[in-house]
């Protein structure tokens, strides 16, 4: 049994019909129920919901503040690797972008850690393009033993692994592992991808599945917005959500929103998603799912960033670099998007603290 | 007075230290609420750093600390967890909690069970949280433990005593003092719970998410000495039906 089984049974243009003839009165019995269905999901990510977006703010904010408190977890992510044999192409490390390739040495981590530890980060995510002949398990290996002593908590976001692979990596030290499926439009995913691993929808759909079976913490989920129509893909991404915890039902979830960014060499988004609409977005994953982790990275604009804390996010990246190298080895080198909220960590920091929150930098022991 | 192991505390009212919005307001609720005794999740605590924000504010508040064993999925990495606490915060009592379940936090009795036979032999003041179930906290005496702590309804829930009927039978039975964790969500609980007989409760989300931390940790400090006041003066038996006036025994007198 994997998700692959559940989400072949579903047909694209079906749902999409679905969600935007959702009604009022739809919308309405999905604010006033309190274990909510993927259906009342929909309604929720519908149009019909828009007029309601202040009521689920309201209970986003309520349900998130009852489950985590007032606490924001503070996270940086580290870049090891532009290598990439992938063509993707809203990714500025598309392998058809011809610029200088970097994937850092040991004595280049440590370096990078020395800084990150420094902004006071516990929380890290590894991040790497696909280059399975130099950026493998080996390496994530030893980049995981030079680092494990540093931080209190460890994420990987790397080409999709085999079941013992994780295992491994589990015994290594990862807590969580991020894997997004970027769209499940199938005939669309072709086409943003492709060449490379990454082009077998499949194999990909299937990763979340082969992590739960390792025992691996933490499953981050997401899609990338901006590829195809945002509704329907976050629909899919909340009913992979609820088969995974019902499945896996001793690992902890995190659902990311990330928006397209500018990077060298790639498309304009299919689709602009609105912050109203991210937002409905946002109180909806929380309405449908009290107890999943909601994440907002320097992605987002310092506005969006300023306001969002209240409404259901979790956890928050600040003062991120996207190349490797990029804290302190090699500023310069090929990122794999802009980031927008520039402040600095100090900054984001005292911007949480202003609304009520307090940032959480270590809420893992290493040791564990 | 409450005794647990070989301690006495004058408050029957305990805390987390989970969810504030800040260290300050964390701190005002446990001088409001009068609590001598604060739990904390040895995850959340940075023994690396010196000057550990949580740690520091528990500190200058004068509570014993409580190390939780919040985030371990089963009683090996308890017993880890539990010698890690040990050693960074110098004390030996520890809350034990194993929940491999991460959305509703449902502690697993068979770890729960393991982890107290080993602790309690390693010198360990146990206090595992349970749920309630009857049978359990009698296993768990047998292992040692120093207390049990049986949950009101699911934690952060705030839903109050939804096991309030297996919790009167643990009450009942116990020979180790009984702590409600988990699940009270307003002093009304509390003070329920504490009139039945409680020997103490364990507050967090209820404080932690209130609008006002201060006040509402000064409101279970309340809530928490009428309830045992009421259990002590013994509460006088309700009746659903009125007094019949002609008593069904009524002919034995005549």
């Amino acid at each position: 049994m994997n998700f692959k089984n559940i989400f072949d049974t579903y047909n694209w243009d079906e749902q999409k019909a679905s969600i935007y003839s959702k009604s009022t009165r739809d919308v309405e019995a999905a604010l006033n129920t309190h274990k909510r269905t993927p259906e009342d999901f929909k309604a929720l990510i519908s149009p019909a919901a828009v007029p309601y977006l202040e009521e689920m703010a309201r209970v986003s904010h309520e349900l998130t503040k009852k489950r985590f408190g007032k606490t924001i977890q503070m996270y940086a992510p580290m870049y090891l690797s532009n290598e990439c044999n992938n063509i993707c192409t809203y990714c500025g490390f598309s392998l058809d972008n011809k610029v200088k390739r970097k994937t850092l040495t040991d004595t280049e981590i440590l370096k990078e850690v020395e800084f990150i530890k420094q902004q006071g980060f516990n929380h890290i995510l590894l991040v790497t393009g696909e280059a399975n002949h130099t950026v493998h398990l080996p390496y994530f290996k030893r980049a995981i033993e030079l680092i494990r002593s540093h931080f209190a908590n460890i994420s990987i976001e790397v080409q999709p692994l085999e079941t013992n692979e994780y295992k491994e990596l589990h015994e290594a030290g990862v807590y969580s592992v991020l894997v997004y499926q970027e769209t499940y439009h199938k005939e669309v995913y072709k086409q943003y991808h492709p060449k490379g691993k990454k082009s077998n929808f499949d194999y990909r759909l299937e990763t979340p599945d082969r992590i739960g079976r390792s025992g691996i913490h933490k499953i981050g989920l997401g899609v990338l917005l901006g590829l195809e129509d945002w509704r329907i893909d976050s629909f899919f991404c909340a009913l992979h959500l609820d088969y995974l915890q019902k499945n896996y039902w001793q690992t902890k979830y995190s659902v990311s929103f990330p928006r397209m960014r500018p990077a060298e060499g790639i498309i304009e988004p299919n689709v602009i998603v609105t912050d109203k609409e991210l937002v409905q977005l946002l109180c909806a994953y929380r309405l449908f799912s009290e107890d999943v982790e909601l994440s907002v990275s320097t992605r987002e604009s310092e506005h969006l960033r300023n306001n969002i804390i209240p409404l259901g996010v979790t956890s928050m990246s600040a003062g991120s670099k996207t190349n490797p190298g990029g804290y302190a080895v090699e500023p310069e080198s090929l990122e794999q998007f802009e980031i927008s909220d520039e402040r600095s960590v100090e900054e984001i920091s005292q911007l949480i603290k202003r609304s009520g929150y307090e940032p959480v930098y270590k809420d893992w022991e290493k040791t564990f | 007075m409450l005794k647990i192991a070989y301690q006495s505390f004058s408050s029957r009212l305990f805390l987390g230290s989970g969810k504030y919005g800040s260290s300050q307001e964390m701190y005002d609720s446990i001088i409001a609420s009068g609590t001598e005794m604060v739990t904390v999740a040895l995850k959340r605590i940075d023994t690396d750093t010196p000057g550990d924000e949580l740690l520091e504010a528990l500190k200058k508040a004068n509570v014993k600390l409580w190390p939780n064993t919040s985030g371990v999925r089963n009683a090996k990495e308890a017993v880890f967890a539990a010698q890690l606490a040990r050693e960074a915060l110098e004390t030996n009592w520890l809350k034990l909690e194993i929940h491999p379940d991460p959305r509703y936090l449902m502690p697993d009795p068979i770890e729960t069970l393991k982890a107290t036979e080993e602790l309690a032999k390693l010198g360990f003041i146990v206090l595992p949280y349970i749920h309630a179930d009857p049978v359990l906290c009698k296993r768990l005496e047998d292992a040692g433990t120093a207390a049990v702590m049986p949950l009101g309804s699911p934690i952060g829930s705030n839903k109050g005593l939804k096991t309030e009927d297996f919790l009167e039978i643990i009450i009942e039975q116990s020979k180790v003092p009984v702590i409600v964790d988990a699940g009270i969500g307003a002093p009304s609980h509390a003070a329920k719970a504490m009139e039945m007989g409680a020997d103490a409760v364990l507050v967090n989300t209820a404080i932690a998410s209130s609008k006002d931390t201060l006040k509402m940790g000064n409101a279970f400090k309340n809530a928490v000495v009428a309830g045992r006041m009421a259990f002590e003066a013994g509460l006088s038996k309700t009746s659903k039906e009125a007094k019949a006036t002609s008593p069904l025994t009524g002919f034995l007198n005549v």
